[in-house]
Order: C-alpha cells, then sequence, then structure tokens
C-alpha cells in the first residue's frame, strides 16, 4: 500500500530510516521545520537550515525513490525572541518560491505566551500574504488544552481559508473544537508522549475520515517512524477496506497538501483486475484419450 | 534505589502513557457493546479489568500491586 508521510523531520534520522520506508509503501515525506533541541542565535542558521531541509534533503530522499517536500517557520519555542523571529520571517519568501516549500509550518504556540502568540500571528499573516499553505503545532502535554484553545482564538480573528490550514498533534481532548471550527486536524503518534495508533483508529471510527491527517513520529528525541505503519495495520485489522485505509494513509495528504500545485502526487484508487478467461482448447478425442 | 521524585521523572510519561491507553480500550470495548446487538455477551474479562482499576487507585501501604494485579488475572492455585 502506498503511504504519505506528512510530518516527518529527516534531519534528525538515517538515510536507513528512508530505505525502510522506502520498503514499507512510503513515497513522498513532508519536512515541516523545527526546534533543534537547543534554541539558535542567528537568523542564518534558520537560513542554512531551511536549505539543508529544501535543498539537500531531497536529494537523500530521491536515492530510495521517495519525494521530499518542507515547510519553513519559527518553531513556537524559539518565537519568544521577536527580533530573531523578524529577521527569519523576512527571508520567507525566498524560500515560497522553491519547487518543493509547501507553505508556512510548523508554526504554533509551545507555552501560550505573549511573544509566541505575537510571532505566531504574523507568520500566519505571511502565508496568507503569499496564498501558502499553514501548519499549526499544538503544545505538548499539560499545555495542550489552553495552547489549542488559545490558537483557535488567534486563528478566528485573521483572514484565513480553514481548509488550508492543519491543525497538528490533536488528540482525544483537542480534535472535536478542531474539526468543528472547519481545520484540518493532525494525528501524531509517539511510542509515549503524544496519540498510539489504536487512540488514532479509535478517533478515525468515532469521526470519520474527513479532514484527517495522520504522521508518525520522527525526530531527534524518542519517536518511530513506523508507527504509521502500525496504525495502518491497526486499521484494517479492525476490518477496514484497502481503499478505506488508502484514503486515510495516501489521498488526505493529497487532498491537503495538494492545494498547493507543487504537491503533484495523484489521488489513488484500488481496482481489482480480473484476467479475461481463455476460450478452452478443444482436444483431438484419441490424444483425450490417451491421457486417462 | 532511585529517589521518590527522579521515580517520576523517569516513568511518570510512560505511566500516563499506559493509562490512556488503558482508557482508551475501555471506551472501545464500550462502543462495542453499545453497537453490538449482544450487548457485551457476559464476558468477565471487562470486570477484571475494572477489578484491576480498583487495585490501582488504592494507596496501598504495601508495594505489591503488580502482584495482587496478576494474581487477579491468574487462574486457581
Amino acid at each position: 500500500m502506498q503511504i504519505i508521510q506528512p510530518h516527518y523531520h529527516a534531519i534528525a534520522r538515517t538515510a536507513q530510516d528512508y530505505e525502510r520506508m522506502a520498503m514499507s509503501g512510503v513515497v513522498a515525506v513532508c519536512e515541516p521545520a523545527f526546534w533543534a533541541g537547543f534554541d539558535r542565535e542567528y537568523p542564518e542558521t534558520f537560513i542554512d537550515y531551511f536549505r539543508q531541509i529544501g535543498e539537500f534533503e531531497p536529494t537523500r530522499a530521491a536515492d530510495y525513490g521517495i519525494r521530499h517536500f518542507f515547510w519553513v517557520a519559527v518553531n513556537p519555542k524559539e518565537a519568544e525572541n521577536q527580533e530573531l523571529s523578524r529577521e527569519v520571517l523576512k527571508r520567507f519568501p525566498d524560500f515560497f518560491k522553491m519547487p518543493n516549500c509547501l507553505g508556512v509550518g510548523e508554526t504554533g504556540l509551545h507555552k501560550s505566551t505573549a511573544n509566541e502568540a505575537t510571532i505566531f500571528e504574523e507568520q500566519v499573516s505571511l502565508a496568507i500574504e503569499h496564498d501558502q499553505l499553514i501548519l499549526i503545532h499544538t503544545p505538548h502535554l499539560e499545555d495542550k488544552t489552553h495552547g489549542t484553545r488559545r490558537i483557535l482564538e488567534i486563528l478566528e480573528g485573521l483572514p484565513v481559508d480553514r481548509n488550508r490550514v492543519w491543525i497538528d498533534h490533536a488528540e482525544e481532548h483537542t480534535i472535536r473544537p478542531i474539526l468543528d471550527a472547519g481545520y484540518w486536524s493532525g494525528f501524531t503518534l509517539y511510542p509515549i508522549t503524544k496519540c498510539s495508533p489504536k487512540r488514532a483508529v479509535d478517533m478515525l471510527e468515532m469521526y470519520g475520515r474527513e479532514r484527517i491527517l495522520v504522521n508518525s513520529s520522527a525526530d531527534w528525541g524518542p519517536s518511530d517512524p513506523f508507527t504509521l505503519q502500525e496504525c495502518v495495520c491497526e486499521y484494517r485489522r479492525r476490518g477496514n477496506s484497502l481503499q478505506d485505509a488508502m484514503e486515510i494513509f495516501y489521498n488526505n495528504p493529497v487532498r491537503f497538501l495538494g492545494q498547493n500545485p507543487k504537491f503533484d502526487l495523484p489521488m489513488l484508487k484500488v481496482e481489482e483486475m480480473r484476467e479475461e478467461a481463455e476460450e478452452p482448447v478443444e482436444q483431438p478425442a484419441e490424444e483425450s484419450a490417451d491421457l486417462t | 534505589m532511585l529517589t521518590p521524585s527522579k521515580v517520576l521523572d523517569l516513568y511518570f510519561l510512560e505511566a500516563r502513557c499506559m493509562l490512556i491507553e488503558v482508557a482508551a480500550t475501555l471506551d472501545r470495548f464500550d462502543r462495542a457493546v453499545d453497537s453490538d446487538s449482544n450487548g457485551d455477551g457476559g464476558d468477565d474479562r471487562i470486570e477484571k479489568l475494572y477489578e484491576s482499576l480498583q487495585v490501582l487507585s488504592s494507596k496501598s501501604e504495601t508495594s505489591d500491586r503488580s502482584e495482587q494485579l496478576l494474581k487477579l488475572f491468574s487462574g486457581p492455585a
């Protein structure tokens, strides 16, 4: 089955991941910009990072037949530094012109401070101005409920096309307001700290598959890119068809990401092939007799 | 031996994760019961799960919750 990894931090992973993903059906990965594990001090450090995920990572992915796309953003954690953030934001339009850049992400909130909210709003506004897709990170663990509510409040005051906004890392306590407001919602499958493959399938059963994206976890922390395949197996184990699985794990990413024409993968439909029955060959009577 | 706070540093998130998985399993069971005309089919395994949660919810003076649960899930000795 063909799979798209919509949220994958390849920079933190080895080529072996690409190889194993290719062997298990992944045909495209999308790499949002994220926190490097330490706070960067210079705008140029971000620019080189964007070049790495925009220029170099596609070549690593291509070695395994995988398409690679990327997003640019100042992550919420580093958005606390407004001066630095604004210097980086000035360079976004250069990257928007690249053939594999999908938009602004992952922006969002971390501790939901006033500074974070300001830079989040500025990044969303920049995306709107340049007609870019938007990918939003919601906070971790105990900060998620409040942070998700704040994100929805901030977006409410901006002229966004909600169908072009993907709010990620949703769980059982945050999915409903995201979907009710008309945004796309993402589940991120982590070994411990976010959603699990089984719970993701539970939510698919409860909310349906419309405007839902499912991501594995792939970063420099405890994470596992193959939680996505685990989720596909869990979904199929509960009796869902191959086409239904394709709708969630392949066609939904195409539906959302394909709103940017640079993401040009086609939607796929499973079709059963039936070989036409051959005409029976008549055997001469004596030969038939010899065979008995 | 770890300090109490180190135990939580190392295992709090893991325990949180396992508890949420248990909660999700019970929810999944309830939804299945709701959609099945046979109800829960009289399966007593679900009662074992609820009994085990009672063991976990008490602040025991003896640290033997694992043992208690294993006995609960065991057949007769």
